[in-house]
């Protein structure tokens, strides 16, 4: 289970690498969207991975799976979720006022307006 | 008496939260936020008192008991820093009321500055580690909201780039957490500490502890993560720039100096190496990116990212009196970079720009605006009795003791170029011939001066109250230099 968990997150992550690094801005928030949800994947898997056993810590339970990454993944999927939906607003925005969404044509000397 | 160490953040955010109900009452709005600020201005200094006379405070929230619950820990480090937070967040307040215009107050730029001061503060006060990523998200997220705010073609340009970057270092910050959460099995700051100390030499603490400083120097700005910076904190207005370099890139250093003085202190020889060769080649590369610019603006942010290389060097140097000099330095410049940002928005306001070509002879007609900016200009380079001597003093003298020679004569020459840097402001843009600007009967120059010059009359202070302030900042260094102190206050062994 692991293992296939390790090659999830790795293409997750290649695809995010390869997505953030094209032109569109568009693209690139997608691929920050695959980041953020193979970090959180890695570490749900990093808590160790359990199967048929409930998140309780019980006096008696004869096993249990750590409910802190799920805790933790929770927290963190809401924070990704809401700078995404930010950014998409953002590079909206910015399309709008500069007409472009080409990162190419987002350079530019700072002092320029 | 123990909550007193959560009113720092909760006093911001409710304040952030009442405004939001007000964003049409402009006057209403003002009010509030400076009642408030005043408030958290209190609750931090008793806060700091508190600490400073009775040890480590630490508050168990909903009273689960340290190694499982999230923990609070105030140290006289973040108890000074809340208290720094407080009084530069105020002042950014007050110049805001007659400089930021109506069209941002109206779009909930107050609540934001006080979800800004919510993030800066937690991130400051927690003791957990997961605690730490979400003060951290609820201070990017502010800042985002900060940086965008207005709206002109510059600001939504850089602002895209500063969310990507950010972006990137939280998933990254998520990783390293998972990583080392899957070592040591918790989450507690202290408890991650004790275990670490159980588990020895690995490898594998070597790596946390490189994936941790990737995440904490994108925000702090350290060498070859700084690219950022200098785009983005151009483009937004005034106040929100003093907000930014002095808050955000130190919360980057309070964390990459808390880790790597309480979990990765073990093996010192790769990680602190590390830090070092950084710090040294950040402090250049600000010292290079200052001296090339002949814009205002610019010549100032490259002097946050020299700072941040002087206050590293100091933590990688590892020894008690370093570490003070640390404390001594980051407070000191958290305060300067408040001031200067301040002081060339009233620049900015007056003349309509900041390139240093179309500005001279301001002195005549504001002798004031220029006898603030050259004293802080002095303390920011560190002219003795001033405040940024003493820090630098005490970083510079315990890395010639461990015989880090390069590494201190590089923050020892840094000290002459960044004077040389900003007395260039100074003379070509304060001197000179006076020019008459467009601007400049409508610029409320007076009341704008307030809050650079009350933070001026605190650097002078901070420097000539060097021997009384001492105690204080030795305490807080004292904490750094034995995690021990801070292990036994949070797991009370």
């Amino acid at each position: 289970m692991e293992i296939l968990m390790a090659f999830l997150i790795g293409i997750l992550f290649m695809t995010a690498t390869y997505l953030m690094l094209s032109k569109s801005l568009l693209r690139i928030i997608i691929g920050t969207g695959l980041l953020s949800h193979g970090a959180h994947l890695l570490l749900l898997t990093m808590g160790g991975l359990k199967r048929g056993a409930a998140p309780l810590l019980g006096e008696n339970a004869p096993s249990y799976a750590d409910p802190l990454p799920q805790a933790l993944i929770l927290t963190a999927i809401v924070i990704s979720f809401g700078v995404t939906a930010f950014f998409l607003v953002v590079a909206y925005r910015a399309y709008q006022e500069l007409g472009t969404d080409n990162m190419e044509r987002l350079r530019g000397k700072e002092g320029h307006e | 008496m123990n909550n007193l160490i959560i009113l720092p953040i909760l006093i911001p955010l409710i304040t952030g939260v009442v405004l939001i109900f007000f964003t049409k009452n402009i006057i209403a709005q003002r009010w509030i936020s400076a009642i408030s600020g005043l408030l958290t201005i209190i609750a931090s200094f008793m806060l700091a008192n508190h600490v400073y006379r009775n040890g480590i405070l630490t508050m168990d929230l909903s009273n689960w008991e340290a190694p499982y619950g999230i923990t609070l820990v105030s140290d006289m480090f973040s108890a000074l820093l809340v208290l720094t937070t407080s009084i530069i967040a105020f002042a950014a307040l007050f110049y805001s009321f007659k400089s930021i215009g109506e069209a941002r107050e109206r779009f909930f730029y107050y609540p934001v500055v006080n979800f800004l001061v919510v993030g800066v503060n937690g991130a400051f006060t927690t003791g957990d580690i997961f605690n730490l990523f979400v003060f951290f998200e609820v201070m990017l997220m502010s800042s985002y909201v900060l940086i965008v705010l207005g709206g002109t073609k510059i600001q939504l340009r850089e602002s895209i780039k500063y969310i990507l970057v950010n972006v990137i270092s939280s998933a990254l910050f998520v990783i390293a957490v998972a990583y080392l959460y899957s070592v040591v099995g918790t989450l507690n700051m202290a408890h991650i500490s004790v275990r670490l100390s159980e588990i020895g030499n690995a490898g594998i603490i070597t790596v946390i502890a490189v994936l941790f400083l990737i995440v904490f120097g994108l925000k702090g700005a350290i060498f070859p993560l700084y690219f950022w910076l200098p785009g983005s904190y151009y483009a937004p207005p005034a106040p929100v720039m003093a907000l930014f370099g002095a808050l955000l890139t130190k919360v980057g250093v309070y964390s990459i100096t808390r880790t790597y003085t309480l979990f990765f202190y073990h093996d010192v020889g790769y990680t602190h190496q590390l830090l070092q060769i950084l710090s040294v080649m950040t402090i250049i590369a600000g010292v290079i990116g200052a001296l090339a610019y002949t814009d205002i603006k610019k010549i100032i942010i490259y002097n946050i990212i020299v700072a941040v290389g002087v206050i590293l060097f100091g933590v990688s140097v590892l020894t008690p009196e370093s570490l003070t000099g640390s404390v001594f330095y980051l407070i000191h410049d958290m305060n300067i970079k408040a001031t200067l940002f301040l002081l060339i928005g009233i620049i900015i306001v007056i003349t309509g720009t900041s390139d240093l070509d179309k500005i001279s002879g301001l002195i005549n007609r504001y002798p004031a605006l220029g006898w603030t900016f050259f004293i802080a200009t002095a303390a920011l380079a560190g002219i003795p009795p001033l405040s940024g001597f003493a820090g630098k003093l005490m970083v510079v003298r315990s890395g010639f003791e461990t015989e880090n020679y390069i590494g201190a004569f590089v923050v020892l020459m840094s000290s002459l170029l960044v004077l040389f840097s900003v007395m260039r402001i100074f003379i070509r843009g304060f001197w000179g011939t006076p020019r008459a600007y467009k601007n400049e009967d409508q610029a409320p120059v007076k009341w704008l001066l307030v809050a650079p010059a009350i933070l001026t009359v605190f650097a002078v202070l901070y420097g000539f109250g060097t021997e009384a302030i001492y105690p204080v900042i030795s305490t807080a260094a004292e904490t750094l230099a034995n995690p021990e102190i801070y292990i036994n206050a949070v797991l009370k062994e």
